[in-house]
C-alpha cells in the first residue's frame, strides 16, 4: 500500500488544523488567517494530485484500484464501531476537484471580502467547510461520511449567515439548515437500518462491508411490512438526504435563499461542492441502489426514483430560472437544475455518467459564480440584473469568462465542456428503458437553460448601463430597510464611480476556472470516453468513429439545436433591441403575463411551505403548549388541592389534638405546627443545623448498628 | 468486600463540607464560596481517582460495602458502583462545581447556598451508591430538601408555587415508590436491589406477592403490575415522563441559574437511574408486557416536548422543555430494548447499542443541559433578568465569543456530529430503530423540532440587527471563559474519543443485555 493511502487523512486534517487555529486569530490578523487557509488547501491539493497520480497509475483495464484503511473508534458490546478511509477513482476524482476549485475560491476571497471586518472568521469558516468536504469525499464509512455531511452543513449555516446582522441573512441560513435536516434525519434512519442489517457501516472491508456482495445478497433478499426489498428502502431513506443536501424537488427552496451569504460560499459550497455532495454520495452507495446488476431485479426501484427526481428538478427549476431578476438567484436555480441532471445521469446512465456532470459543472458553475461576484463587487453590491447592462465595455475579462462559463452551462456545441457531460446524459436518457419522459423533460431543461442563461447575459453584460449612479442601490436600499444598519460600503467609494473590473487576485482564479470548463469536456467524449473508463476501472480507446454513430449523432444533434433555439428565443426576446430601464417589465411578460408572474414566484412553493409546514409546526407548538398549561396542570392542580386539603387535615390534627398536650413539654419547638412560617428568613439556617445534626445523629445509628452486628 | 469505604467517605465528604460552609456567618462570601468549591473539587478528584482504581471489564459491583444495619427490617447499609453508577457520580462530580462557579455572583446568605448545594450532592452520590432500598430511598428524599430550599429561597419572581409543586409533585411521586416497595417488603422480606433483581429475574418475586398479598382479591400479575406502577410513577415524574412533567419548567425557570443547572444536570438522572437501577431488573416481565405503551408515551415526550419548547418564549424554560425531550431518547431506548423487533438477526447487539446510548446520553444532556442553562444565566444578570427570545436580538455583534461559545453547547444539544450529543443519539436510535421501527421513526420528528427551536434561539437572540438596547451589552470576561471552557472541551473531547466514557460501562451494559433475553 502506498504512503499516501496511509496518509490520506492528512487531506481534510490539514484544512481542519487551519481552521482551529484562524479561530483562535484576533480579528487583525488579516494575513495570518489567509495565507493559512490557502496554504493548508494548497498542501492538500498536492497531496490529492498524488493521491489521484497513484490511482491513475494503478488502474488498468478490467480492475478497480480501490484501498482502504479502516479503524476503531468505540466498542459497543462486543463489537467496535469502525471508520475508515479509502481511495479509489471516485474518490481521487473528488479530491482534487474540491481541493483545485476550493483554493481557487479560497484566493478569489481574499479580494472579494478585502473590506469584511470578519475577514479572518470568513476563513475560518472556510477552512472548516474545506476539511468538512475533503473527509466526506474520502470516508469509507458511511457514519464518518453522514459527520462530515453534518459538519458540512453547519459551515454552510455559518456561512449563508455570514452577515448575521442581515435577518434575510440569519433566515436563509436557518432555512437552509431545517430543510436539509428533514433529508439528513431520512438518511440518519437508512443508516441505522443498513447498520443493523448488515452489522457495519463500513463501504469496503475485505469482503465483509455493506456495499460488498455478501452484505447486497443479504439486504436484497430481505424483505420488509411494505413489501419492498431492504436494500431499496434503506436506499430510498439515504436517497432523502441527497434530495435535502442537492436541492432536489420538494426540498429544492433552501438554495436560492442561500445566496444570501457572500458570493465565493455561494460558488464553493451552493454550487460546486456541497450540494453535488448528494450526488456524490448516491454515486458512493450505487451498490446499494443497483443491486447485483445483472441479477434477477434489474436495476433497482430506488434508481427509478433518483431518475424522475433527478429529471423533474431539472425541468422544473430551469422554467423558474426563466424569470427570475436575481443574478445569484437565476444561478442558483440553475444549479438546482443541474443537480437533476446529474442524479438523472445517475439514475439512467450509472456513477460515471452523473459523475462527468458533477466535475465539468463545479468548475463552469464555480466560474458563473465568482463572474456574479466580480460583477456585484463592481456595481457596488448591486444583483438585480433590471439595473445592471452593457458591462460587457467595463469588465472585460469578467465578461469574457462569463460568456465561457455560459457557453458551457448551455452546452454549446463540441468546445465547451458542459456540451459533453450534458450529452452523456442525455444519451443515457434516450435511451433508458423505464420511460421516455426523463429524456424529454432534460431535453427541455436544456432548451430552457440556454434561453435563460442567454437572457442573463443580455441583461448584464449588452446594452447601456442602468444602474443608478450616486444613488443607494436596490440592494444596497433593502439592507438599510431590513438591518437598520448602514450598508456594507467600501471606504474608498464615497460617490461611486461606474462599474470597474476586478482587481489580478480575482480575476486569475475567473481565467483559471474559465480554461478548465473548456478543457474537461475532452475526457469525456464518446470518442474517448477517459473520465468514465477512469471510474469503471477500465481503459478507453480512443474511437472517433464513435462519435458518428446514430444514437450518439442523433441525441448530440437534438441537444445542439435545442441550445441554438434556445439562444435564438434568448436574442429575439432581450437581445434585438436594448431595454428600456430598470423599471420596464420583462419582454416575456407581454407574452404570457401570467406564466411569467406564476414561475417569478417560483410556483409559489415557499408561500405553500410556509402555510403548510410552517404552520403546522407553529399550530403543534401551541396546541401542546395549551395541553400542558390546561390539561396537564389542571391534572396537577388537582392533584395539589387533595394534597393541600390532606395537610389541612393534617396540620388540624397536629394542632388542635397532639400540639395541645406536647406544648408544656417542648418549649422550643411550640411553633413547629407552622412549620412554613418558620422558614422565612434567618431561621431557614437553624432549621438547616437541625436537619444537619438530624443527619450526623443517623450515621451514629448506622455505625452503631455496624457494630452491634 | 469490606475494603476501604471510599463510597461512604466520598458521600460524606460534602456533606461535611455542608456542615463547615453552612456555619460560616453570612459575611463570609468570599471564604464560604471557596470553601464550598474546594470540596466539590475533592469530590472530583476522589470521584477520578475512583475510576482509575475502577476495573473497567470487569461487570460485578466494585468498591462494595456491606453491613447490617437494622437486622429486624432486612436493612443493610450496602453500597457499590458498576459502570453505571461510576457514570453518575463522574456527572455529579463535573455539575456541582460547574453549577458553584455559576452561582458566585451569590450575593444573599451566601454560605447556606453553597451548604446546600454541597448537602445536595450528598444526597445524590447517596443515590448514585446505595444498592439497599431503604438507605436509596433516604438518599432520594434527602436530595429533595435542599433543592426546595435552593428554589424556594434564591429562586426568580415566582419562586414560592414553582418550589411548592416541584416538592409535592416529587414527593407525590415517592409516596407511591414508597408504598410499591413497602409491598414488596411485605412479600419477600428484602429490600437489597439484588436480591430483588435476582428474584425479579427467576418470577420468584410476582408469585411471593401473590403468596403474601393474596388477601387483595388480585392475581399475581395484576398485582405484579400494579405494584410496577406505584414504582414506575415515582421514577416517571422525576425524570420526567409527559404527563407528569408540569412541575418541571417552572422549577428550572424559576430556580437560580447554578440550581437550575444541579436539576437538569444531575437530579433528572436520579429518575432515569432508578429505571436501569430498579425498574429494568426487578420488573423486566412488566416492563416487556407494558413495552407498547410505553414506547408510544416516550414517543409522546419526545415530540411533544419539543413542540412545547418551540411555543416557549423564555429561554430557561425552552431549555426546561429541551431537557424533557432529550431524556426522552433515554426512554426510548430503556422501552425498546424490553423487546425484539421483527427483522433482526442478533438483538443482543442492538440492545447493547441502545443502552450504551442511553447511558452515554445521560452523561452528554447531563454536560450540555447544566452548560446551556448557565449560559441562560449569563444573558439573564447581563439582561438584567430579561431572558426572553425577543427581548434581545444581534447580541452577535457585541458579544461573539459569548455567542460562539453558546452556540458550540446549543449544537451540542442539536446533536451535531462532532460534539457529545450525536455519538449518543446515535446509538439509541441504531439500536432502537431494529427493535421498534415506527416509535423511532416517529421519534424523529423530535430531532427536527429541537433544531427547530435551537436555530431559533441563535437567530432571535444573537442575529439580526443589534436591538439598540444592548449596544454596551459586554462579552465574556476572560475569567467567565475560562471557567466555561472545560465543559465544553470535554463535549469536544466526547464528540471525537466517545471511548473514553463506553469504555467505562460497557460492561455493565453487556451485563443488563445479557439479562434481557426474550
Amino acid at each position: 500500500m502506498s504512503v499516501i493511502v496511509h496518509y490520506l487523512w492528512l487531506i481534510p486534517v490539514l484544512p481542519l488544523l487551519a481552521a482551529g487555529l484562524s479561530a483562535l486569530a484576533k480579528q487583525r490578523q488579516r494575513v495570518f488567517a489567509a495565507s493559512l487557509a490557502i496554504g493548508s488547501m494548497a498542501l492538500s491539493l498536492l497531496l490529492s494530485c498524488w493521491a489521484f497520480g497513484l490511482t491513475l497509475s494503478q488502474s488498468g483495464a478490467g480492475h478497480l484500484y480501490r484501498q482502504v484503511v479502516n479503524f476503531r473508534w468505540f466498542q459497543i458490546g462486543d463489537t467496535w464501531v469502525k471508520l475508515g478511509w479509502m481511495l479509489d477513482p471516485l474518490a481521487a476524482v473528488m479530491l482534487v476537484m474540491v481541493s483545485l476549485v476550493g483554493l481557487l475560491i479560497f484566493i478569489y476571497s481574499v479580494g472579494y471580502m478585502r473590506d469584511d471586518e470578519n475577514f479572518t472568521r470568513f476563513f475560518c469558516f472556510l477552512s472548516l467547510f474545506g476539511a468538512a468536504m475533503l473527509g466526506l469525499v474520502i470516508s469509507n464509512s458511511l457514519l464518518l461520511l453522514f459527520i462530515c455531511w453534518e459538519l458540512v452543513g453547519l459551515t454552510s449555516y455559518l456561512l449563508i449567515g455570514f452577515w448575521y446582522h442581515k435577518p434575510a441573512a440569519a433566515a436563509a441560513a436557518k432555512k437552509a439548515f431545517m430543510t436539509t435536516r428533514i433529508g439528513d434525519l431520512a438518511f440518519l434512519l437508512g443508516m441505522v437500518w443498513l447498520y443493523s442489517a448488515t452489522g457495519t457501516l463500513l463501504f469496503y472491508d475485505s469482503g465483509k462491508g455493506c456495499l460488498e456482495t455478501d452484505a447486497l445478497i443479504n439486504l436484497v433478499t430481505q424483505s420488509t411490512s411494505l413489501g419492498i426489498a431492504a436494500s431499496t428502502g434503506i436506499s430510498l431513506l439515504i436517497f432523502c438526504g441527497a434530495i435535502g443536501k442537492s436541492g432536489q424537488v420538494p426540498l429544492h427552496v433552501w438554495l436560492p435563499d442561500a445566496m444570501e451569504g457572500p458570493t465565493p460560499v455561494s460558488a464553493l459550497i451552493h454550487a460546486a461542492t456541497m450540494v453535488a455532495a448528494g450526488v456524490f454520495l448516491i454515486a458512493r452507495v450505487y451498490p446499494l441502489m443497483a443491486p447485483l446488476p445483472g441479477g434477477p431485479l434489474g436495476s433497482g426501484a430506488a434508481l427509478k426514483v433518483v431518475t424522475w427526481v433527478g429529471a423533474i428538478t431539472a425541468f422544473f427549476a430551469a422554467t423558474i430560472a426563466v424569470a427570475q431578476s436575481d443574478i445569484k438567484r437565476i444561478l442558483a436555480y440553475s444549479t438546482v437544475s443541474q443537480l437533476g441532471y446529474m442524479m438523472l445521469g445517475l439514475g439512467v446512465g450509472g456513477v460515471a455518467v452523473g459523475m462527468f456532470h458533477l466535475i465539468t459543472h463545479a468548475f463552469f458553475k464555480s466560474l458563473l459564480f465568482l463572474g456574479a461576484g466580480s460583477v456585484i463587487h463592481g456595481c457596488h453590491e448591486e444583483q438585480d440584473i433590471r439595473c445592471l447592462g452593457g458591462l460587457r465595455k467595463y469588465m472585460p475579462i469578467t465578461f469574457a469568462t462569463y460568456a465561457v462559463g455560459t457557453l458551457a452551462l448551455c452546452g454549446f456545441p463540441l468546445l465547451f465542456s458542459g456540451f459533453w457531460s450534458k450529452d452523456d446524459i442525455l444519451h443515457s436518457a434516450r435511451v433508458w428503458n423505464g420511460s421516455h419522459w426523463p429524456f424529454y423533460l432534460g431535453v427541455a431543461g436544456a432548451l430552457l437553460t440556454a434561453f435563460y442563461m442567454t437572457r442573463q447575459v443580455y441583461y448584464v453584460f449588452f446594452g447601456s448601463c442602468r444602474l443608478a449612479l450616486g444613488q443607494t442601490t436596490a440592494s444596497e436600499q433593502r439592507t438599510v430597510e431590513h438591518a437598520g444598519l448602514p450598508a456594507r460600503r467600501h471606504p474608498h467609494d464615497e460617490l461611486p464611480p461606474g462599474p470597474r473590473e476586478s482587481g489580478r487576485v480575482m480575476a486569475v482564479p475567473l481565467i483559471l476556472l474559465a480554461s478548465f470548463s473548456i478543457l474537461l469536456g475532452f475526457l469525456g467524449t464518446p470518442a474517448w470516453p477517459w473520465f468514465q473508463g477512469f471510474l469503471t476501472g477500465s481503459r478507453p480507446v480512443l474511437a472517433f468513429g464513435s462519435l458518428l454513430e446514430p444514437a450518439i449523432l442523433g441525441t448530440m444533434a437534438l441537444s445542439t439545436l435545442m441550445v441554438f433555439l434556445g439562444i435564438a428565443l434568448g436574442y429575439w426576446f432581450y437581445g434585438r433591441r436594448a431595454l428600456a430601464g430598470a423599471q420596464a417589465p420583462d419582454p416575456l411578460e407581454h407574452v404570457q403575463a401570467d406564466i411569467f408572474v406564476l414561475l417569478r414566484r417560483k410556483y409559489y412553493v415557499d408561500e405553500a411551505y410556509n402555510w403548510a409546514v410552517v404552520g403546522l409546526n407553529a399550530w403543534c407548538a401551541k396546541a401542546s403548549d395549551w395541553l400542558d398549561q390546561h390539561i396537564w396542570s389542571g391534572l396537577v392542580q388537582a392533584l395539589v388541592f387533595v394534597v393541600t386539603g390532606l395537610s389541612w387535615l393534617n396540620r388540624f390534627v397536629d394542632e388542635v389534638l397532639f400540639n395541645r398536650g406536647f406544648d408544656g413539654g417542648c418549649g422550643g419547638l411550640t411553633q413547629g405546627g407552622s412549620l412554613m412560617s418558620k422558614l422565612q428568613g434567618g431561621r431557614v439556617q437553624r432549621y438547616l443545623r437541625l436537619a444537619g445534626i438530624g443527619v450526623v445523629l443517623l450515621v451514629l445509628l448506622l455505625v452503631w448498628g455496624c457494630r452491634a452486628s | 468486600m469490606n475494603g476501604f469505604p471510599v463510597l461512604t467517605i466520598l458521600t460524606f465528604l460534602p456533606f461535611a463540607g455542608a456542615l463547615a460552609v453552612s456555619f460560616l456567618r453570612p459575611k463570609k462570601r468570599t471564604l464560604a464560596r471557596g470553601l464550598a468549591l474546594g470540596f466539590s473539587l475533592g469530590v472530583l478528584a476522589l470521584t477520578l481517582l475512583l475510576w482509575a482504581g475502577f476495573n473497567t471489564s470487569a461487570a460485578h459491583l466494585q468498591f462494595e460495602e456491606s453491613y447490617v444495619w437494622i437486622p429486624s427490617l432486612a436493612v443493610r447499609y450496602h453500597l457499590g458502583i458498576d459502570g453505571l453508577g461510576l457514570l453518575m457520580l463522574l456527572l455529579s462530580a463535573i455539575v456541582v462545581p460547574m453549577a458553584m462557579l455559576a452561582s458566585w455572583h451569590i450575593q444573599e446568605r451566601a454560605p447556606l447556598y453553597f451548604g446546600l448545594v454541597l448537602f445536595l450532592q450528598t444526597g445524590l452520590i447517596g443515590t448514585f451508591t446505595a444498592l439497599n432500598f431503604f438507605h436509596w430511598f433516604l438518599f432520594w428524599e434527602l436530595s429533595l430538601i435542599p433543592a426546595f430550599f435552593l428554589i424556594r429561597l434564591w429562586g426568580g419572581p415566582l419562586r414560592v408555587p414553582a418550589a411548592t409543586q416541584f416538592f409535592i409533585y416529587t414527593m407525590a411521586g415517592s409516596v407511591a415508590l414508597l408504598l410499591g416497595f413497602l409491598a414488596i417488603f411485605f412479600a419477600t422480606g428484602k429490600f437489597d436491589f439484588m436480591d430483588l433483581a435476582q428474584m425479579g429475574r427467576d418470577g420468584t418475586l410476582v408469585s411471593a406477592l401473590a403468596d403474601k398479598l393474596g388477601w387483595t382479591q388480585m392475581s399475581s400479575s395484576t398485582l405484579a403490575l400494579v405494584i410496577f406502577f406505584g414504582v414506575f410513577l415515582g421514577l416517571a415524574v422525576k425524570v420526567p415522563i409527559m404527563p407528569f412533567h408540569t412541575w418541571l419548567p417552572a422549577a428550572y425557570a424559576e430556580a437560580p441559574t447554578g440550581t437550575s443547572m444541579l436539576l437538569t444536570g444531575v437530579m433528572s438522572k436520579m429518575g432515569l437511574y432508578g429505571f436501569l437501577r430498579i425498574l429494568l431488573p426487578v420488573f423486566p416481565g412488566q416492563l416487556q408486557w407494558m413495552r407498547t405503551p410505553l414506547l408510544w408515551l416516550a414517543v409522546i415526550t419526545i415530540i411533544f416536548s419539543a413542540s412545547s419548547a418551540f411555543a416557549q418564549r423564555d429561554l430557561k424554560r425552552v431549555l426546561a422543555y429541551s431537557s424533557i425531550n432529550h431524556l426522552g431518547y433515554c426512554l426510548l431506548g430503556i422501552f425498546a430494548v424490553m423487546g425484539s423487533g421483527a427483522l433482526l438477526q442478533d438483538p443482543q447487539v442492538e440492545k447493547a447499542a441502545a443502552l450504551n446510548g442511553v447511558f452515554l446520553q445521560m452523561f452528554n444532556h447531563g454536560l450540555t443541559a447544566a452548560s446551556l442553562f448557565w449560559f441562560a444565566g449569563f444573558l439573564e444578570r447581563r439582561g438584567g433578568g430579561l431572558r426572553g427570545l425577543d427581548d434581545f436580538g444581534g447580541l452577535r455583534r457585541v458579544a461573539p465569543v459569548f455567542c460562539g461559545l453558546m452556540g458550540i453547547a446549543l449544537f451540542a444539544s442539536l446533536g451535531l456530529p462532532g460534539l457529545n450529543g450525536f455519538v449518543s443519539e446515535f446509538l439509541i436510535f441504531k439500536g432502537a430503530f431494529p427493535l421498534s421501527t415506527w416509535a423511532t421513526g416517529l421519534a424523529a420528528i423530535g430531532l427536527l423540532i429541537t433544531a427547530v427551536f435551537i436555530l431559533s434561539i441563535l437567530q432571535r437572540v444573537f442575529n439580526g440587527p443589534l436591538n439598540v438596547k444592548w449596544s454596551t451589552f459586554s462579552d465574556l470576561s476572560i475569567t467567565e471563559r475560562l471557567a466555561v471552557l472545560p465543559a465544553l472541551g470535554l463535549m469536544l473531547i466526547l464528540g471525537i474519543y466517545p471511548q473514553l466514557l463506553l469504555g467505562m460501562f460497557n460492561s455493565t451494559v453487556l451485563e443488563m443485555v445479557s439479562h434481557l433475553r426474550f
